[in-house]
């Protein structure tokens, strides 16, 4: 190897890029870690260790409110995921195939744009529309339903941009082969595309899940009477101030989520290895 | 098979129309309606209607008075310059801290960048709200880093700057607001630039350096340039969002911090005024607009030049 470091001496480059990753990553973890260790806070007092207790996850089980809350959480996320990963394959797919259709522009556009839109317009904005609609057909009410509809809208910006960068980087050789063959487009896209994306798919169902899993303002404008996601709970909680019993929701959350995403990493990182060694093989047997 | 080219036809439409319609639907079709109803005053109970018929003729009243109120009343236009300021301040700070982290990660042994890649999601995963609010904890007296910050007299140097209303009292403040924003938004920013600047050629920075050049200078005359877009996603997908943030300024902001989002919601929820909302909304959207445009341009070039 003969590649320079591009920072001044090598050493000291290396510490002070170790150092700054260190730092950057404290900055990133410490809330986490604290919310953590403060679930488990025998004081009322939020900043004032006093010592050991399970007491906050003893009342956590018998919290009516935010175990309905989560139940209703976990059931949009549910849909909301599926249906993300639904729509972006399509959209990802109409984006990364067909290079021009009337309106494709507007269509990027409209795919990107929920990526950064500020949550407040997307919630008004969805909310006046169903309003007008329900006024002029008497349907839908507020209520899952509604949140679900708001949850897609991000989901599915969300779930284009993971699945496209993946439908991109597919070398077009093997759906071509495939066609030459004589598959019809939909065998293609379910024999050829669809196991070589796979991957993508999962990470983008797990990304749309724990986003709308987490979401307060667009929730919020679009709940109705009865229906109370689990971060509206949360949010109400915490805005009157600091309260030991979201630092116990919070770690419940946090370890459930961790061993998710880490059990599926793992799994799509063997799952790509595997993929890339049976390619390289292929091509070994066939120069 | 007579229906042959028809048949592929169709599939294609299927494909593009069902995600297509469904944004317009949904998204394009909602931004049209907030616009009428920001052109509509409030009546006793609820937005008076914009068509009538009178006469037997349709006539539309379209009333600016929402937008008058907008431009005469101080409050408002205190809260679009101090959320554009503040999203300003965090999409610098981003950059300042993401910057160089993300590109130690890219120069990190090759075998450990997945693993640091996953520590810098795996935040993101876990729920935003949740860590905001930890921050309250974090920055309340006698927390850990307000015991911190205090322990080392740093609370005397934010009061002198204004950024905190009195010495150690963090939160509530515009320190507390920053940190809340910086924290959120810096796995936005990193993300980008570790995908742009772990593509980077290093035969470019030997070439420059064997051309004379210093690591600083190549640094500044190679590296940077290269990661234009880079930079300019991570800023765009920062500064966008936190011009309308809504939850840090309500948990981690305090009276000093009026943002726009926090404005449009207390129209809606608080006052009920629905019009009003739509007008603040209508001309947030017109403040983002040309971000977005920018935005929507890299992200669409870094998309066609991967394919």
């Amino acid at each position: 190897m003969t590649t320079r470091r591009a920072f001044f001496s090598p050493t000291f480059a290396r510490r002070f890029g170790a150092g700054w990753l260190i730092a950057g990553f404290a900055f990133l973890y410490l809330p986490i870690l604290a919310l953590v260790i403060y679930s488990f806070n025998a004081s009322p007092l939020p900043t004032v260790w006093g010592g050991f207790t399970l007491d906050w996850y003893r009342k956590l089980a018998s919290d009516r409110e935010m175990l309905a809350g989560l139940w209703l959480s976990l059931k949009i996320a549910f849909m909301t995921a599926c249906a993300s990963v639904l729509l972006g394959t399509l959209a990802a797919f109409s984006l990364v195939k067909y290079k021009r259709f009337s309106g494709r522009t507007l269509f990027a556009g409209m795919v990107n744009a929920p990526l950064v839109m500020p949550e407040v317009i997307v919630g008004l904005s969805l909310l006046l529309m169903l309003v007008s609609v329900q006024k002029a057909i008497g349907f839908p009410e507020r209520g899952m339903m509604t949140i679900w509809l708001g949850h897609l809208l991000l989901g599915l910006a969300y779930a284009t941009v993971v699945i496209q960068a993946r439908l991109q980087d597919l070398p077009p050789q093997l759906e071509e082969a495939a066609m030459d063959l004589g598959a019809k487009p939909p065998q293609v896209f379910f024999l050829v595309t669809l196991p070589m994306i796979a991957q993508a798919l999962a990470s983008a169902w797990l990304l749309t899940f724990s986003l709308s899993l987490d979401d307060v303002v667009v929730s919020a404008f679009l709940s109705g009477p009865g229906a109370t996601t689990m971060p509206l709970v949360i949010f109400s909680r915490a805005r009157l101030g600091l309260n030991p019993s979201v630092n116990a929701v919070a770690t419940v959350i946090i370890v459930i989520v961790s061993l998710c995403v880490t059990a599926a990493s793992l799994w799509i990182a063997r799952s790509e290895r595997r993929r890339t060694e049976e390619m390289n093989a292929a091509q070994r047997a066939n120069p | 098979m007579p229906l042959k080219q028809p048949a592929w036809w169709r599939g294609r439409s299927a494909v593009i129309g069902v995600p297509y319609l469904w944004l317009l639907a949904f998204f394009l079709a909602p931004f049209l309606i907030v616009l009428k109803f920001s052109l509509a005053e409030m009546g006793a109970v609820s937005p008076e209607p914009l068509l009538t018929m009178a006469d037997g003729a349709v006539k539309i009243v379209m009333k600016y008075s929402n937008y008058i109120a907008l431009a005469g009343d101080g409050l408002y236009f205190t809260a679009y310059v101090s959320s554009l300021k503040y999203a300003a301040v965090t999409t610098l700070l981003c950059l300042a801290i993401g910057y160089p982290f993300a590109y130690f990660m890219a120069r990190a042994k090759a075998t450990r960048q997945p693993a640091l890649l996953m520590l810098v999601m795996l935040p993101f995963w876990t729920s935003f709200l949740l860590r905001v609010y930890a921050w309250k904890g974090l920055l309340e007296d006698g927390g850990w880093v307000a015991q911190v910050l205090v322990g080392a007299h740093l609370d005397q140097l934010l009061y002198a700057a204004g950024l905190i209303a009195a010495p150690g009292k963090l939160m509530n403040t515009p320190f507390s607001l920053v940190v809340g924003m910086t924290y959120t938004y810096l796995p936005f920013m990193i993300l980008p630039l570790y995908a742009n600047l772990a593509k980077l050629d290093l035969r470019l920075l030997e070439a420059a350096a064997d051309l004379g050049a210093t690591p600083w200078v190549a640094f500044w005359k190679v590296t940077v340039p290269l990661s234009k877009a880079g930079i300019i996603a991570g800023s765009m997908l920062v500064f966008i969002p936190c011009v309308g943030e809504f939850v840090t300024p309500e948990l981690l902001g305090g009276p000093q911090t009026l943002m726009i989002g926090r404005v449009l919601w207390d129209e809606f929820f608080s006052n009920n005024d629905w019009p009003m909302a739509s007008a603040v909304a209508v001309v947030l959207v017109l403040l983002i607009v040309v971000p977005l445009a920018v935005f929507n341009k890299y992200q669409a070039q870094a998309q066609e030049r991967r394919a």
